[in-house]
């Protein structure tokens, strides 16, 4: 009776969001690009790298790199710290 | 609405693989499927993130060596979803190594990877 | 496991991977690729060391190995970086571009061009500490999941 119930409110899930993708913006055709548009003229004479995207993630939005790179840290430390072994556990 | 559905068939795949991951999450028992499905959520939202900054006959957002038709700015596909997915994908490999770390631990503890058997929190 | 196959499969393929990952890392502001890329893949070519070796080897290379200084280098350095930007400007701000010094220094002709190694400013530098931080974490993880197994003898 539950797995009924909740197989037909997954089944609604689906539906909807199938809806949803299908009426979103045709794909192929970005409506704003002004902010993109600036990025690539302007990103070799200003950060002086041919790759855009990387001058994105290191040189415009070098903030958020540094976040990224404080979630890895504290992913590493976690997993070390799950999976020590202590003294006297047997195995 | 559109004229043609099949324009949108990326979309569409998108809520395809949304769909799977929800299903792998709420209807299996072992506790290793259940983190496959999480790990086929966060490929259904970068293919999405990536997916929004198409342009029809782009050309990738790179200097070095382009064809000499994609100077032009309004040739090239847009930069800035991809950089955003790039940390995405980190975030998700660090998340994904954390869970199953806590899946070691929780067969270590409790001797089974049944979800309806872990329950109690014992000490 | 180490059957014959994988041990010399990986004398031959190990140090194409790693120098494969090395090229990744350093002409990120050239080609696609970057700190992360290449780190992941360099991490994968020290994975498959460690999958093709005995456990007494694995342990007792991998206990000089300073895994985790490295980490702390990358991390001092991509924020030691960040902060050249103080003098004068603002914090992140690129202030090697175009500016003549030694090492990637230059000037990028505008337009399409075969890519030259010594532009950049601060993102090949910045490339190369993050590059340094994901390849001692991956290798990290996959290390500790490859010790708490304990495997006495081989499988084969």
């Amino acid at each position: 009776m539950r797995t009924s119930l909740g197989l037909l409110a997954f089944i609604g899930f689906t539906l909807f969001l199938l809806a949803a993708m299908i009426s979103i913006r045709p794909f192929g055709e970005p409506p704003h690009r002004e902010m993109d548009d600036w990025f690539i003229t302007h990103a070799q004479i200003e950060s002086s790298a041919n790759n855009v995207v990387t001058s994105i993630v290191f040189d415009y939005r070098g903030f958020d790199t540094l976040g990224e790179a404080t979630v890895l840290f504290t992913a590493v430390s976690g997993v070390l710290m799950v999976l020590r072994r202590k003294e006297g556990m047997k195995k | 609405m559109n004229g043609n559905i099949w324009v949108n068939f990326p979309f569409i795949v998108v809520a395809l693989l949304l769909a799977l991951g929800f299903y792998t999450i709420g209807f299996k028992r072992n506790l290793i499927k259940v983190v496959i499905g999480i790990e086929i959520l966060e490929g259904a939202v970068n293919l999405f993130l990536v997916a929004l900054g198409y342009v029809r006959g782009g050309y990738a957002p790179i200097y070095t060596l382009a064809p000499s038709e994609a100077a032009n700015p309004q040739n090239m596909v847009l930069p800035t979803p991809q950089a955003l997915t790039l940390t995405s994908i980190v975030i998700g490999v660090a998340v994904s190594a954390l869970m199953l770390a806590f899946a070691v631990n929780i067969y270590k503890h409790y001797g089974t990877l049944d979800v309806t058997k872990i329950r109690r929190l014992r000490g | 496991m180490t059957t014959t196959i994988i041990k010399t499969t990986t004398k031959i393929l190990t140090p194409l991977i790693l120098v494969f990952g090395s090229y990744i890392i350093l002409h990120g502001h050239l080609t696609p690729g970057g700190g992360f890329q290449g780190g992941a893949v360099f991490a994968s070519g020290l994975a498959l060391l460690i999958v093709a070796n005995k456990y007494e080897t694995v342990k007792s290379l991998f206990e000089k190995a300073p895994l985790s200084v490295l980490e702390s280098i990358g991390a001092v350095g991509f924020l030691g970086m960040a902060c050249l930007g103080f003098a004068g400007y603002t914090f992140f701000k690129n202030v090697i571009a175009n500016s003549g010094f030694l090492l990637f220094g230059g000037k990028t002709p505008s337009g399409i061009n075969p890519g030259y190694l010594n532009t950049g400013g601060t993102l090949p530098y910045m490339n190369i500490f993050v590059g340094m931080k994901v390849l001692a974490g991956l290798t990290s993880i996959i290390l500790v999941f490859f010790l708490i197994m304990r495997r006495e003898r081989d499988e084969w």
